[in-house]
């Protein structure tokens, strides 16, 4: 899979976000003037805050525990027979044939099941679109303007959603992108979670991950605007609309940049031409909504002209046709297993979509889109598998976990501290009944960052959000 | 595996009349609740079922096709869909779904707009699906019209029966479509039947052709219909306390055939339903609280229910159905996997096929003509290459009456034709 380059221009621009130990001061705290001699500028990204709602997420408190005798998907494309996972202080601390259990460490014998890595979802609207679905919780698209790169999905999370209990229990999702919608061209920035319950928003989000920018082409945004009598009412207004902005954005980068190596007087602040700067910066990454070969072909070239790069393509029923040049692009396509003729941009969609990325050399992963279909996608990943193997492709256990964990772990910028069974990285673990590539199996325990968050021999082990407490079916298996 | 193919062309180039036709050696699924049967053989004749199970006599001169390592299975029935109404969901000029601008809504009939040739067919037939339940979508009454039982075979004639049950909104949505409110709704569904009643006393008096006229003639034919039970009426209703006030419906009008349609709640209220009799086509796995109408929701409803002694079919309905029908086994295959999870209520896998085979047709009333492979059934037969359930398998030969099936579609077309994405020395257009 050729996705390296998203994990290093992650880990690049962390380093960026987190060079300096004190909070990144405002453009208001900036003063004016500085007096009459020359004076440098604040610094690089030090104009104003880069995080100013940081993450307050915490690991819960685990035991050390080796689970052993299982079938191990390490992430990383291996799989070990009779194997064993060790993880202790929420970390993964080996992963092998067979490993000694430290002092008091809890010891898990686990014949016949299989240890995976979390599920990463990279295209979830849990928390902006939640559960129950009434007008009220609509808050997953600012349908009001084309371009709303303002917006941050993260300020309409529901932390209370039900929707995140059920991805982590029946789902074994451990990590998350919650998205803003495909209404606008530019519908806002993304939001990277940790699947655990918290009273805020930022209690679960997930340390230091880079920022996404949301990203549509195609049938929706020219159908909202061009339905209220605006631009863009056509494809060709979509990307006109898109060239303007990105030059915008352009001009602004070039006013901040200057500003924060020379100094002088700040420019003035725009929410939105943040957004774009820090995309293109490297610092924030492009999650693109597009459906159509030819409309991604249009944006990769729109990103060369702009000089930023698309991270990935989502839903893209038709990256299979163009999957040469997804891989010469570096380009991820993340799609679902089998959705296709819901709309005209999706009637092309085949099951195969996902083995002819693999087959090509290029970078594909599963998403859900659907609070629904996040339960279930090992499940979407053993489909797109069967639909490979009727073409005459055959992906092995190992490998198809990629399309889980690491593969959007890679482009989500996270890939250095989870997605894989690794020494070091986070402890998002899941024990499964059973093989998980089979419908029969469930997540029996899921570890995130070396917390056992669910467990289902244990009612005590099994969220329920504030919502749905005191209601009819409280505490019920779901 | 020659010596199939070899067979398969000779049956698929025969008319179904007058062939017999014996699939030997799979492991056979009846459809009817049963468990699987090992090396078991199924035989039809003349687009019906013979006979199915173990220790069947092969009949002299049959067309034979070894299913060794196969399963043999009952094609699936479709519980709640619009294959054959739409093109693309989203493609409003072809979508014959809804008619929130008609003067009509009970006596909408769907079946003359039934497309055999809509991409939906061929691609879910290939995922093991022969049959569909479809239904028209309420839209500016709470009354949707008929809707239609349809095979998916590959030939111009898809309707198996057409004016197989109205379908109303009796829940939220119901009350939404009636001006706002629940009461609305019971009180727009009232006043309907008796507009109805008053059409069978004087239908020369009845003014069902004036332009202000709430209920137009052919609608109230069609509720005659429901009132006297000829035609089922499939209620749409989740919460708990819906579905008891529908299951109340009969102590007014003793003639109606109620089938539910949903009930995500209705585990709370499983002996009611079953004491009534009252079947249920049911959102598959909705364990979430989509709606306040569906706080209760649990991937257990379905097991619960059957439990309780309630038919239950299984539905997109609850799903996102952008995937087709085809995830119907998949759904059905999670029933048996929650088995497993302490707590919850799943399903035996011959219960579980069940939802997707003779409970749905059973839900609609048409369990002795599709559904198993139970004697006297049409020959709705689909071989897989492993279990129908799991999610690796794959249908390798589908019989819809009794005639073998093309097993191509738009989408292996389409995959064939970018397995290698590069042009050759013509574009893809000319591949």
């Amino acid at each position: 899979m050729n996705i390296r380059w998203s994990g290093t221009a992650a880990m690049l621009a962390l380093a960026a976000c987190s060079g300096g130990g004190d909070r990144p001061r405002s453009a208001g705290d900036a003063p004016a003037d500085r007096g009459a001699g020359r004076e440098a500028g604040p610094g690089h990204n030090k104009g104003y805050a880069h995080d100013p709602f940081p993450s307050t997420y915490h690991a819960y408190p685990g035991v050390p525990t080796l689970v052993r005798g299982a079938t191990v998907i390490d992430g990383e494309g291996g799989l070990i027979q009779d194997g064993s996972v060790l993880f202790a202080d929420g970390k993964v601390v080996a992963v092998g044939r067979t490993l000694d259990a430290p002092a008091g460490a809890t010891v898990i014998d686990a014949a016949g099941k299989w240890v995976t890595p979390g599920i990463i979802d990279i295209h979830s609207h849990l928390g902006d679109y939640p559960t129950p679905s009434v007008q009220a919780h609509s808050d997953g698209n600012e349908a009001t303007d084309p371009i709303t790169a303002d917006v941050w999905a993260e300020h309409s999370v529901w932390p209370q959603d039900p929707g995140f209990g059920r991805a982590l229990m029946n789902g074994g999702v451990t990590t998350l992108q919650v998205l803003p919608g495909s209404a606008n061209l530019m519908g806002g920035r993304s939001v990277v979670l940790k699947n655990v319950y918290a009273r805020t928003m930022q209690g679960m989000k997930f340390p230091q991950a880079p920022y996404g920018l949301k990203m549509a082409c195609g049938e929706n945004p020219k159908r909202v605007y061009g339905g209220k009598g605006r631009k863009p009412a056509t494809r060709m207004g979509n990307v006109a609309v898109d060239r303007a902005t990105w030059a915008r954005a352009a001009a602004y980068k070039r006013r901040w940049d200057k500003y924060e190596a020379d100094g002088g007087t700040p420019p003035d602040r725009d929410i939105a031409m943040d957004t774009l700067r820090g995309v293109l910066a490297g610092e924030i990454l492009v999650q693109n909504h597009c459906y159509r070969a030819d409309e991604m072909a249009v944006v990769l070239d729109m990103a060369k002209e702009f000089g930023y790069k698309v991270t990935a393509f989502h839903h893209a029923v038709e990256a299979y046709k163009i999957a040469d040049l997804l891989k010469a692009n570096g380009t991820c396509a993340a799609v679902w297993a089998d959705w296709y003729g819901f709309k005209m941009e999706s009637y092309d969609g085949i099951g195969a979509n996902l083995a002819l990325l693999e087959k090509a050399g290029a970078c594909g992963t599963i998403h859900s889109d659907d609070e629904n279909g996040i339960q279930r996608l090992n499940q979407e990943v053993a489909k797109a598998r069967a639909y490979g193997r009727k073409a005459g492709l055959e992906i092995s256990d190992g490998a198809a976990w990629k399309w889980l964990s690491l593969g959007p772990a890679k482009a989500l910028g996270i890939a250095d501290r989870t997605g894989s069974l690794v020494a070091g990285k986070m402890a998002d673990v899941v024990l499964w009944n059973g093989n998980p590539y089979s419908v029969y199996t469930r997540p029996e325990k899921v570890w995130v960052d070396g917390a056992l968050l669910y467990d289902a021999t244990d009612p005590k082990r099994r969220p329920v959000s504030d919502f749905e407490l005191g209601q009819p079916g409280s505490g019920d298996v779901k | 595996m020659k010596r199939a193919l070899l067979l398969l062309a000779t049956v698929l180039a025969s008319p179904a009349a007058a062939q017999t036709v014996a699939i030997t050696g799979g492991t056979v699924a009846i459809g009817d609740g049963s468990a699987p049967i090992q090396n078991g053989t199924v035989v039809f004749r003349d687009g019906r079922i013979v006979a199915a199970g173990a220790g069947v006599p092969v009949p002299a001169g049959a067309t034979l096709i070894d299913a060794a390592g196969k399963w043999v299975a009952a094609g699936m029935v479709a519980g709640f869909t619009d294959m054959g109404l739409v093109d693309a969901a989203g493609v409003g000029e072809s979508n014959d779904a809804s008619a929130g601008s008609s003067p009509f809504a009970a006596g909408i009939d769907i079946a003359p707009a039934i497309n055999p040739a809509s991409i939906a067919i061929a691609n879910e037939r290939l995922g093991g699906i022969t049959r569909a339940i479809v239904s028209p979508r309420a839209n500016g009454s709470i009354f949707a019209g008929q809707g239609a039982v349809i095979d998916l075979g590959a030939d111009a004639d898809p309707i198996t029966r057409a004016r197989a049950f109205q379908y109303v909104e009796l829940g939220e949505e119901g009350g939404r479509l009636a001006g706002g409110s629940r009461p609305a709704a019971y009180a727009m569904l009232r006043d309907l039947l008796a507009q109805a009643q008053d059409y069978r006393r004087t239908p020369a008096a009845f003014d069902g052709r004036g332009r202000d006229s709430l209920l137009k003639r052919a609608d109230a034919q069609a509720l005659l219909d429901v009132l006297d039970g000829r035609t089922r009426l499939l209620v749409h209703a989740e919460r708990a306390s819906d579905i008891r006030s529908v299951l109340g419906l009969v102590a007014t009008y003793p003639g109606l055939k109620l089938v539910l349609l949903g009930a995500t709640e209705g585990w709370m209220v499983a002996r009611e339903i079953a004491a009534a009799r009252v079947p249920v086509i049911a959102a598959a796995l909705a364990d979430l609280p989509a709606s306040f109408e569906q706080l209760a929701a649990t991937e257990s409803n379905v097991g619960r229910l059957r439990a309780a002694g309630v038919e239950v079919g299984i539905s997109t309905v609850g799903a996102n159905d952008a995937p087709g029908e085809h995830v119907l086994a998949q759904f059905a295959g999670n029933l048996v996997g929650i088995a497993k999870v302490p707590g919850h209520t799943g399903l035996s896998w011959g219960e579980a096929f069940r939802t997707v085979a003779a409970g749905p047709a059973g839900a609609i009333g048409m369990d002795a003509e599709i559904g198993s492979l139970r004697p006297g059934r049409r020959a709705d037969v689909v071989i897989w290459d492993g279990d129908p359930l799991e999610l690796s398998s794959a249908p390798t030969q589908v019989f819809i009456d009794g005639r073998a099936q093309p097993m191509g579609s738009r989408q292996t077309r389409l995959r064939d034709r970018y397995l290698q994405p590069q042009e050759d020395a013509l574009p893809k257009a000319y591949r």
